[in-house]
């Protein structure tokens, strides 16, 4: 085939976007969106890296700080949200074995989820609107520095998401407990039950004899346990942003609110209570879940030591409830017991529950040797590495000593934060988008292994790469969140610099291939409506 | 007496160490899992076994930071300690007021650093002339903080925020306004 007709038609002209199903084109766009918002957060990355050797002219200081407040909201909820999303609206029906509770739902969240990104990057990019993502109080009603229309649309994108999630999270349990039409009524409570653990929790205090069988699949249970967290982190960051919006709104009416009305150590230890339960929370849970679906996807045996993991995502759960103190062991007056207890103790707890599902994947890959190397099986174990790599550094600096002299430094976003997200995160959600390709797409043909083998090890030495680096600089007192106009660290952030080029390289080389497999049609094609009306997730 | 830069020279030593390890145990991992092997069954003793040294790495890495980082107890139990000298300093409007214009440190002294915020939420954090840390601590408006620290080496200090509080607290950078005095006898 020529190239033109690559490009157009996509590989072999196998991919027929009038073949796909309500669902799979859902599904499809979701993953458009997120692909297109990772290519803002990796843009943003990269424009901030080569700030960070040498300022760039023509990007204002202030424009350098909106991007950085952009960035990780770009990264998280435009793009892993929307992947997430995507590949679990798709992933929930398809392993409870029945329709989506609500398409029309599912297409209203996609479209909230993508307007509230681009609304808050837009304003952010207008008006420099600039709190960064942790919004410690008052900064983000700090109306000297930043404008109060600026922020009052950049606040409201943010809300627009935070219901594009609810309605989300409304359609996942929906889907686990409802009964379809013509079914035989569903035990919505029991379903219910198992897949948050509460089955799993009273087996534990059962006898043998009595236990009750598990009625949603593991994954499920994942997803579901990640979806609580994301119901209680959706509601803390819809009411901070009401609280912040009050400010806005008596600004602008012209009543001066006091900005001491908020304690800031309250507001810091709520709010980072709702962003952990995202961090160490669902993020976790539903890496932990995704591994293990690939790992029976990929070996097509039982998972290892199944009970075990199933109990793991329910402690993972509660952990994820009582972890956030440390992100506040710098803060003197947070009462000790809240940093020794929820700030080193529980969050230890994180090194044994995904050092255990850590195990529980590789069991389960070794006992089905001898395995092919696919392109799902190597992003999976570059996952893995990643949060291998990430959990213990962030360990580390959840410790009252190390934190004194890691606090705010390049270690916490470099080592912990990148390798995490970067490696760990994106490269399981990679494996899933390769795995499920075919699936979503009616048998489409990947363009190109040898562009895939490219994406595979640039991100990988991309992203430990960057991380080593930034860490480097973090060890020698770096801070983040600043700037050095001096060339203080410029080695270091040049060969950071350098592996975050292959990131972005990575990124462009996985975009092209996965536009070329798909065809210039087949893409605008996912966008149209599907001609099959029918509820179920692939067509007969 | 331990400092931050040892502290954080072990703790590049051991992460370092166990990258490479984890490096080439996954590498290992990926290349055995492609191959036909003997015996491929995993026995939970090995998971038990996994499960418990992890639980006592998380713990044990607190105890011993507790028991040989000098700062964790003094932090821990500051109300326990009497300051040989005390630093009241304000933070306004992006800007840090000291209560003289260098701040002299007799070596050894314990130093208490009073820091209060009139506004936002900023950072304060110590540094070395070659630009890596020695402390830092929030500085969160409406709450006291407070850092006791002890000198055991003489030198010039600089002080800045080490929290963002908006573009402007790129500039709270105050150089060389922290002195520790020659140490007795060196």
């Amino acid at each position: 085939m020529s190239f033109k007709n690559t490009f157009m038609n996509g590989a072999e002209s196998l991919f027929k976007p009038d073949s796909l199903t309500q669902i799979q084109k859902i599904v499809l766009r979701f993953v458009v969106v997120g692909l297109v918002f990772y290519a803002f957060a990796v843009i943003e990355g990269m424009i901030m890296r080569i700030y960070a050797v040498d300022p760039i002219s023509f990007i204002s200081t202030d424009q350098y700080f909106a991007i950085l407040t952009a960035h990780p909201l770009v990264g998280i909820f435009g793009s892993t949200y929307a992947l997430v999303f995507g590949a679990f609206l798709f992933l929930t029906p398809y392993l409870m074995k029945k329709p989506l509770y609500s398409v029309k739902l599912a297409n209203w969240a996609l479209i909230l989820l993508t307007s509230g990104v681009l609304l808050f990057w837009i304003a952010g990019f207008i008006s420099h609107y600039a709190p960064l993502y942790t919004l410690y109080w008052p900064l983000p009603a700090d109306f000297s520095q930043f404008s109060v229309w600026g922020g009052t649309f950049f606040i409201l994108g943010i809300a627009i998401l935070m219901v594009g999630t609810l309605f989300f999270i409304i359609n996942i349990f929906k889907t686990i407990i409802y009964t379809p039409e013509g079914w035989e009524k569903q035990p919505a409570a029991a379903l219910l039950g198992s897949a948050i653990g509460y089955t799993g929790l009273r087996n534990m205090l059962r006898k043998k004899e009595n236990k009750k069988e598990h009625l949603v699949p593991l994954p499920v249970a994942a997803i579901a346990r990640g979806t609580v967290d994301m119901v209680l982190n959706t509601g803390i960051i819809l009411f901070t942003g009401v609280l912040i919006l009050v400010f806005m709104l008596g600004n602008i009416l012209g009543f001066d609110l006091e900005e001491t009305a908020v304690d800031a150590l309250l507001y810091k230890n709520w709010f980072w209570w709702g962003l952990d339960l995202i961090a160490d929370g669902l993020v976790l849970i539903f890496v932990a879940g995704t591994w293990y679906l690939l790992a029976v996807m990929i070996t097509g045996k039982k998972l290892f030591m199944q009970n075990i993991a199933r109990a793991a995502l329910l402690l993972e759960l509660v952990v994820s409830w009582t972890v956030w103190s440390h992100h506040l062991l710098s803060d003197q007056a947070q009462p000790a017991v809240l940093k020794v207890v929820s700030g080193e103790l529980v969050t230890a707890f994180e090194l044994i529950t995904q050092g255990l599902a850590f195990f529980i994947v590789l069991a389960t890959l070794w006992a089905a040797r001898p395995l092919k190397m696919t392109n799902p099986l190597k992003f999976l174990l570059g996952g893995l590495l990643g949060f291998a790599l990430a959990v213990p550094a962030g360990i580390m600096q959840a410790d009252v000593g190390l934190n004194r002299i890691l606090h705010n430094t390049q270690w916490i976003i470099g080592p912990h934060v990148h390798v995490a997200i970067l490696v760990g995160l994106t490269m399981t959600l990679y494996a899933a988008v390769y795995i499920l390709f075919p699936i979503v797409t009616n048998g489409a043909k990947l363009y190109s292994q040898k562009l895939a083998n490219i994406h595979f090890w640039f991100h990988l030495f991309g992203g430990i790469g960057m991380g080593a680096f930034m860490g480097m600089a973090g060890l020698n007192g770096m801070l983040r969140r600043t700037l050095y106009v001096d060339g203080e660290f410029n080695t270091y952030m040049i060969l950071a610099a350098l592996s975050g080029s292959l990131l972005l390289i990575a990124f462009l080389v996985f975009f092209y291939n996965i536009v070329m497999s798909l065809g210039l049609k087949g893409v605008i094609g996912i966008f149209m409506p599907s001609k099959l009306k029918t509820k179920e997730l692939l067509p007969e | 007496m331990v400092d931050s830069s040892m502290v954080l020279w072990g703790q590049t030593i051991a992460y370092t160490m166990y990258c490479l390890v984890i490096l080439l145990v996954m590498g290992w991992f990926a290349y055995k899992i492609t191959k036909t092997g003997k015996d491929n069954r995993v026995k939970p003793a090995l998971f038990y076994t996994f499960v418990g040294f992890l639980t006592v790495l998380g713990v044990s890495l607190h105890i011993i930071t507790y028991n040989t980082i000098p700062w964790t107890p003094v932090d821990l139990n500051r109300s326990e300690y009497v300051p040989d000298k005390t630093f009241d300093i304000t933070v306004e409007n992006h800007e840090f007021f000291l209560p003289a214009e260098k701040l002299v440190i007799d070596c050894n002294d314990l130093v208490l650093f009073d820091v209060t915020s009139k506004d936002l939420t900023y950072g304060f954090g110590v540094f070395r002339q070659d630009n890596s840390m020695v402390f830092q601590m929030q500085v969160v408006p409406g709450h006291r903080n407070d850092i006791l620290w002890q000198f055991d080496k003489p030198g010039i200090y600089t002080i800045r925020s080490t929290e963002y509080s908006g573009p402007r607290g790129i500039f709270m950078i105050l150089k060389d306004v922290v002195e520790v005095l020659p140490c007795e006898g060196s």
